[in-house]
């Protein structure tokens, strides 16, 4: 049984959940180096690093398992949803979660699909252009994926949207990060407020970050 | 008839268990196979009978009324269980636990039951630690003791205050694995209604499903009654709300004859009563009494004023609080036993220096440990000028990590502070000694009907000391019966299947019908509570920690007429065949209300004071308890005839052949 | 004190239930949350009408049996206890109070407030206990010395009552804690740890099968716990079980 175990299993299924999200994770750190670019770095050089981003070998492979990474997290999140909802069919006329648990942790269902919503407008308005679009080159003859963002951050309603899945994402990670590491057993009395406070920090941090580029070119 | 044949085996007290055992009939392995064992109840005997006999390869059918065997009222038990392990080398042996528990029973328990209980006591803590029960232990890593009950040495294996349910989730896993197995089939929410006798012999039971309300034939080679105390025929007990005379009131009406149900135990240490709407009490452990002084006002102005509030406990100086029990019992002090703790209380209140507003209490006062744990701890810490607050903040500290648990269940209930003001408590009703007669087979008088535990009468004599009552059940499931139940079973093996069809089944499946549609039809004005609170003031009242002729005499009317009152005017909503709460404590409402007359006809009876029976006619000058060995040395065994009234006494004599009889004192 | 209640009344398992509304009057503040249905019960009888049936039993907080979703909490307002150690001094007088079954889809109700928690019983059937025969005839019980600390966690875990104030908390219905309880007590102790691997996946396998939701680590249910168990227990359970996983076949 122990194949099915890590497949089946209420236990196996939160696994994969705790290991794809934390690898996301990963990939939220590389993708803000790259993207704190558009803040500091130079037209030619954020153009350079997309066009290396989609081309390296490794990196196209890597890139596959974060694909399979992010449907599995949606698909596996979809499915422990719908079975916890199922766990419960009549709900309670009164009930106070709010004395005993996070709104975060409560949520992750739906910060989870807002933050899937926001990848599919952010991966067509992006990603889709670069790999499969028209695109217009930039000096050097590179596909200038710099100029797209700017132009599309200069779009108001589009950064706010981005401001707000941020948001969610914040949420998202703050429990996110600390629930992965109790998912894969690792709890101690020791260490674990360490890893909650770093797990919110962490997710505030990046999430600020990456709402930041939006804001920041917006405003310039 | 019956006759009262203790099957006691001869020889040497330290023998007789061997050399029983090597004489009794063993079942071979395959017989086991096609014989049927009904266990009623699921609480430390039920539980680890049903655990052992259906390892030995039984079919065991369990039956308990909560919707899980794991809450059988053993759960509890908070202090501890008694071992003679003597791991703190301490001279603790065989022979000391079985003097210890014959005369904290102040004579009256039978001494080759005793003697077997101490025997395979140590057994029982292998057992336990082998399945897994977390007992507190030292930093060496092994098994922690602790001293209880004022005896001399320290036996007791505890786990914090939760040993009970430490040890029943213990025999509870054990039951699970045997009914992960198929061999024990568990029957949660059931309630055993009667026992079908067949030729003589007990042949199965009628049971209800609680849920459904079916009444449910099931026979067996043999029937297992661990069904626990009768205490809430008091009403206030601190039983479970659901813990009850039924099963066994059952079989004593179907020729188990009950002994000595007069013999309860009233604790000392519990929460006092706070008003008309209580419908429990809740024990506080008697270690307390370790640390904690017992008093009331010396002036009854200062009792008066306290009950009515104008006067704080605190307020009162050292001379005018009357430590009752370190100035009557200056060598045990606070420690008595409890049933000498319970009746001073008694006393005090009744004179008129009870502390809340009942008038029902009295101090337990923990100022003085906490002053001198406070200055211990100073000196440990270093501190020489510690304030008198610091020495109080050291001393509460050191008082928390002792009971912080049960302090904080004082606070709870109470809502007073106890390390800031003393606690009030009072004696309530915890035990039964009494209970089905049962020879040294744990057979009662209907052959192939056993009774275990709290149920029978057997161990503990007039006074149960404290970390026994563990002891006993787990005995008895774990080790006694198994073996014992072989002697009877090793001539049923060509029976074959009990068929639930015969005219002995019908007839009492017929019966327990009868009954519930009566309780039914009375469609009275009464709630089944406003009798059962009605029996207990009665009980409580007349039949408690004092008794005397004329009370009791009173008792048996006053109960006879609740009775009547009881089958006239109830009144019980809802059907049979549905989940009806009503219904099921009508029912055993209506076994305590034959129970308690005879309960109190047993104490009319005995004329003498022996543990927690005191009768004011026995008593020394000084209102010590007086024990008459030379008429009441006996087991007084009652058979049912048609009605309480009418129960004759048969009485078992006991022999004291390796114990001296002697007064109890604790001066 | 004078109060409002509503409460969840259902004939049983297959009829639909509702919240019906009963006022109550001269409650005592020192009486027990159950005391004060008991005398809602007296009223109902007296006045010819069906009673509340709710599970109660030992009324001390041990015994796990009572299991009332109290004004949206799992044994009511205030933590560590049970609903029969919460008093009425915790409400105000005029106080609205929801009084509900603990909802499971693996605790389905019987009647009123009454559910089936048979679910946790078949968990432990699966594999909550040491196979140890009981005989008696084991080694001493001091031949094997265990740390103080991992007898002193074993015994934390073992003090689950069992009442399913977990589930009844948690938004997914899980049992997680009452599981890794289990499983951590003997996990913790040598004698447990010979079957360590497949008590983990047999108690999870039989979880699962029971229709309980999965553990998402809001923390809600270490907090409404009555006996404080820890989430440490669930981080232990989830190690156990992918170990097991892992390395069993």
């Amino acid at each position: 049984m122990s194949s099915q175990g890590l497949i089946k299993s209420s236990i196996g299924r939160k696994l994969w959940m705790a290991l794809t999200g934390l690898f996301l994770v990963l990939f939220l750190v590389v993708h803000l180096a790259g993207n704190l670019q558009l803040i500091y770095g130079t037209q030619e050089g954020f153009n350079e690093y997309s066009q290396f981003m989609t081309t390296f070998p490794l990196i196209k492979i890597t890139s596959y398992l974060l694909y399979a990474s992010i449907l599995l997290h949606a698909v596996d999140g979809f499915m422990l949803a719908r079975s916890n909802r199922a766990a419960r069919p009549v709900r309670y006329a009164m009930n106070k979660p709010g004395e005993n648990s996070s709104w975060a942790s409560r949520s992750m269902a739906l910060l989870g699909t807002i933050t899937l919503v926001f990848l599919i407008i952010h991966m067509k308005s992006f990603w889709y252009v670069m790999h499969f679009g028209n695109i217009p080159m930039d000096a050097n003859g590179m596909k200038d994926l710099y100029s797209i963002t700017i132009a599309a951050f200069e779009n108001p309603l589009y950064s706010l949207l981005y401001v707000i899945c941020m948001i969610a994402l914040g949420f998202h990670l703050s429990h996110g990060i600390q629930s992965a590491f109790q998912t894969l057993g690792l709890n101690h009395p020791g260490y674990t407020p360490g890893i909650k406070k770093f797990g919110s920090i962490f997710a505030w941090l990046m999430s600020g970050l990456f709402a930041l580029i939006p804001i920041w070119i917006y405003l310039t | 008839m019956a006759v009262l044949d203790s099957k006691t085996p001869a020889g040497p007290i330290d023998k007789k268990w061997t050399q029983h055992k090597n004489d009794i009939n063993v079942v071979n392995p395959a017989n086991k196979r096609l014989i049927d064992v009904i266990v009623v109840g699921t609480g430390l005997a039920g539980a680890s009978a049903a655990a052992t006999l259906a390892e030995l390869g039984y079919k065991v059918k369990a039956f308990c009324y909560q919707d899980s065997p794991r809450r059988a009222h053993s759960i509890a038990a908070q202090g501890g269980i008694n071992a003679a392990k003597n791991y703190q080398g301490d001279n603790d042996s065989t022979y000391r636990l079985f003097y210890d528990t014959v005369k904290g029973g102040d004579y009256r328990s039978r001494e080759s039951n005793v003697y077997r209980l101490a025997e395979v006591s140590a057994n029982i803590i292998d057992q336990c630690v082998a399945q897994g029960v977390p007992f507190a232990r030292e930093y060496g890593g092994l098994l922690d003791n602790r001293s209880f009950g004022g005896v001399l040495v320290s036996r007791t294996f505890y786990a914090k205050g939760q040993t009970g349910q430490q040890l029943l989730l213990g025999a509870y896993s054990a039951m699970n694995r045997q009914i992960g197995m198929g061999r024990i089939e568990q029957f949660n929410r059931h309630e055993m209604l009667d026992v079908v006798v067949v030729d003589g012999k007990a042949r199965g039971i009628i049971a209800r499903d609680l849920v459904s309300g079916k009444i449910e034939r099931h026979g067996a080679h043999a029937v297992l009654i661990c069904s626990g105390g009768y205490g809430n025929v008091f009403f206030l007990s601190t039983n479970a709300m659901g813990s009850n005379v039924t099963a066994a009131w059952k079989i004593h009406k179907r020729g188990a004859y009950f002994a000595n149900p007069c013999y309860t135990q009233i604790h000392p240490t519990c929460i006092p009563r706070s008003g008309e709407h209580q419908s429990k009490l809740t024990l506080m452990s008697e270690s307390l009494r370790n640390d904690g002084r017992i008093w009331v006002p010396a002036k009854k102005e200062d009792a008066e004023a306290i009950r009515t509030g104008k006067l704080k406990p605190t307020d009162l100086k050292e001379e005018d609080r009357d430590y009752y029990l370190e100035r009557r019992y200056p060598s045990f002090g606070n420690l008595v036993p409890r049933d000498v703790a319970s009746r001073a209380a008694k006393e005090r209140c009744d004179a008129g220096f009870g502390v809340n507003k009942t008038g029902e209490a009295v101090y337990l006062d923990f100022d003085a440990a906490i002053t001198r744990y406070g200055h211990e701890k100073a000196l440990v810490d270093g501190i020489h000028d510690a304030s008198e607050q610091k020495i109080r903040e050291l001393g509460e500290a050191v008082i928390e990590s002792k009971y912080g648990n049960l302090f904080q269940m004082y606070e709870k209930i109470v809502d007073q502070n106890p390390y800031k003001t003393p606690m009030m408590i009072y004696p309530a009703v915890h035990y039964t000694m009494g209970g089905v007669w049962v020879d040294y087979n744990l057979m009662t008088t209907i052959p192939g009907c056993y009774a275990l535990g709290e149920a029978n009468f057997s161990d503990h004599g007039a006074n149960r000391l404290g970390a026994s009552a563990l002891m006993q059940g787990l005995a008895d499931g774990y080790f006694v019966i198994p073996y014992t139940i072989g002697d009877y079973l090793g001539d049923e093996i060509r029976t074959g299947p009990i068929p639930t069809d015969s005219p002995e089944f019908d007839a009492a499946e017929k019966e327990v019908t009868g009954q519930l549609n009566k309780l039914l039809g009375i469609q009275g004005k009464h709630s089944v509570d406003h009798f059962h609170k009605r029996l207990g003031k009665v009980m409580w009242d007349k039949v408690g920690m004092a008794r005397n002729a004329k009370g009791l005499n009173e008792a048996i009317e006053e109960i006879k007429q609740i009775r009547k009152e009881f089958w006239e005017d109830v009144r019980i909503p809802g059907s049979s065949n549905e989940l009806n709460p009503e219904l099921e404590k009508a029912g055993r409402v209506a076994d305590f209300l034959e129970l308690g007359e005879l309960f109190a006809r047993d104490a009319l009876e005995r004329n003498e004071s022996c543990g927690g029976h005191f009768r004011e006619e026995s008593q020394t000058e000084e209102g010590e308890a007086l024990r008459d060995d030379k008429n009441f040395s006996y087991v007084a065994a009652w058979e049912y005839t048609g009605e309480p009234s009418k129960a004759i006494l048969h009485k078992e004599e006991l022999e004291f052949k390796d114990i001296e009889l002697k007064q109890r004192s604790y001066k | 004190m004078d109060l409002n209640l509503k409460v969840w009344r259902q004939k049983n398992a297959t009829e639909k239930g509702a919240l019906k509304d009963y006022a109550i009057k001269e409650v005592s503040p020192d009486s027990s949350f159950l005391e004060m249905l008991d005398l809602l019960n007296d009223q109902l009888i007296e006045s010819g009408e069906d009673p509340v049936a709710f599970d109660h039993d030992c009324r001390e907080g041990i015994c796990g049996s009572c299991s009332l979703y109290v004004n949206g909490e799992a044994h009511g307002p205030s933590r560590a206890i049970t609903t029969c150690q919460l008093h009425m001094r915790s409400f105000k007088d005029g106080d609205t109070i929801y009084i509900e079954p603990f909802r499971a889809k693996a605790f389905p109700v019987i009647k009123d407030l009454v559910v089936d928690r048979s679910s946790f019983d078949r968990i432990q059937q699966a594999g909550g206990f040491i196979s140890v025969n009981t005989s008696g005839n084991t080694q001493d019980a001091n031949a094997l010395p265990i740390p103080k600390a991992d007898a002193d966690k074993a015994f934390d875990a073992a003090t689950c009552i069992g009442c399913g104030a977990c589930v009844a908390t948690c938004k997914n219905a899980s049992a997680m804690l009452f599981v890794s309880a289990k499983v951590s007590q003997f996990s913790l102790l040598p004698q447990g740890k010979v079957e360590a691997k497949s008590r983990a996946l047999n108690m999870v396998h039989q979880m699962d099968l029971e229709g309980f939701g999965n553990c998402t680590n809001t923390g809600a249910c270490e907090v409404e716990c009555p006996k404080g168990i820890s989430l440490e227990n669930i981080a232990r359970l989830n190690r156990e079980f992918l170990g097991a996983t892992i390395t069993e076949g």
